[in-house]
């Protein structure tokens, strides 16, 4: 009898419980608590480790934050080091989608089809003024959505104009600790409900 | 071609001054020497620019729309590749309800598209263009949003 086991019965044996199992059952009955999980705990701790450490960005850049974008993933700050190892082209194969620059109108269809296309589990950072409510420069106008949480669910924002690549990846590693506290059961599907003003 | 003079302001004025009636030149705030013509007289004047052997306007390197607050209007930069000398034709209308101009896109082909963005935020038109059409809004768009006097309250804080 494993650890575990013996704890789960020893407690209902504290509360007064006892298993309530049916003459007429055929099987044998295996109380719940039998190490299942610590085998899922560890299994989660082993996939958010994988997950959290190759996020692979994709290519995408609508203004003057992408240059910043490319800057932190040239040699001087290598994202690589944290394991955004790289950049995909294709949203088929990205994770994680960090939006530098400003949506309009016209890019917000584009935007949610790009996330749409994106493979779960799959994370967003919005990254500077723009991103995050329309900007300094462009918010009083007809064509800016004011804050990409609009089209999609964001994890994490980048504040600054444009944010210094340090502090983007501040916002990288932070999503990495957030990817750690994950559970496979407890997860939520960030978009179920978006749609709706969840 | 290297050691050709460039001419001066003076004498572009002094020949395109014979283009037309009540043209008014300034080169006030202004690297280029500016010219107002009267919209009627737009189309007949920049056919004299590009055809003048003198001149030879070949190239317009920027339409621009423009909203003045009281007219509406539109801003021709112009360029001769050849003779290296710039200039800009103002045109304006004070019809703010059909404002109508004359397209020269014959004369300039780039004009084609530079009008259709005239026309897309300005809503002037523009008389004898191919195909007048929204370009970078879209089709079912309402109103012409970089108008002084537009309107949008869903997505603009009205100061």
């Amino acid at each position: 009898m494993g650890v575990e086991k013996k704890r789960f019965l020893n407690q209902m044996e504290a509360e007064g419980l006892k298993q309530v199992v049916p003459d007429s059952f055929p099987g044998k009955v295996i109380p719940g608590g039998n190490g299942g999980n610590i085998v899922v705990t560890t299994l989660d701790s082993v996939i958010n480790w994988g997950r959290a450490n190759s996020l692979w960005p994709l290519y995408f850049g609508t203004s003057c934050c992408a240059i910043e974008m490319m800057q932190t993933g040239a040699p001087k700050h290598d994202f690589s080091r944290f394991g955004f190892e790289v950049a995909r082209p294709s949203a088929r194969q990205a994770d994680l989608i960090i939006i530098a620059g400003t949506i309009v109108n016209k890019m917000g269809p584009v935007l949610r089809r790009l996330y749409d296309q994106m493979a779960e589990p799959k994370y967003v950072i919005a990254m500077g003024a723009c991103a995050i409510s329309g900007g300094p420069f462009y918010y009083n106008s007809y064509s800016v959505i004011k804050g990409a949480d609009h089209v999609i669910p964001v994890d994490v924002y980048v504040p600054g104009c444009p944010p210094r690549p340090e502090a983007l990846l501040e916002g990288m590693i932070m999503l990495q600790e957030k990817i750690k506290t994950e559970n496979m059961k407890q997860k939520v599907n960030p978009i179920d409900g978006f749609d709706e003003g969840k | 071609m290297l050691n050709q003079k460039i001419m001066k302001n003076e004498d572009l004025q002094n020949i395109i001054n014979g283009f037309g009636t009540d043209l008014e030149f300034s080169t006030e705030a202004s690297e280029f020497l500016n010219v107002v013509v009267p919209k009627e007289q737009l189309h007949s004047v920049c056919s004299q620019l590009k055809s003048n052997p003198d001149l030879k306007f070949n190239y317009a390197f920027c339409i621009t729309g423009m909203d003045w607050g009281k007219e509406l209007g539109v801003i021709y930069h112009l360029e001769s590749t050849e003779l290296k000398h710039q200039l800009v034709v103002k045109v304006m209308t004070d019809d703010r309800e059909n404002p109508t101009l004359d397209s020269v896109h014959d004369i300039w082909q780039t004009a084609d598209f530079h009008e259709l963005e005239v026309y897309d935020f300005f809503g002037i038109k523009f008389n004898n263009h191919p195909k007048l059409r929204r370009l970078f809004l879209t089709p079912d768009w309402d109103g012409f949003p970089l108008r002084k006097d537009y309107v949008d309250e869903a997505n603009m804080i009205v100061k």
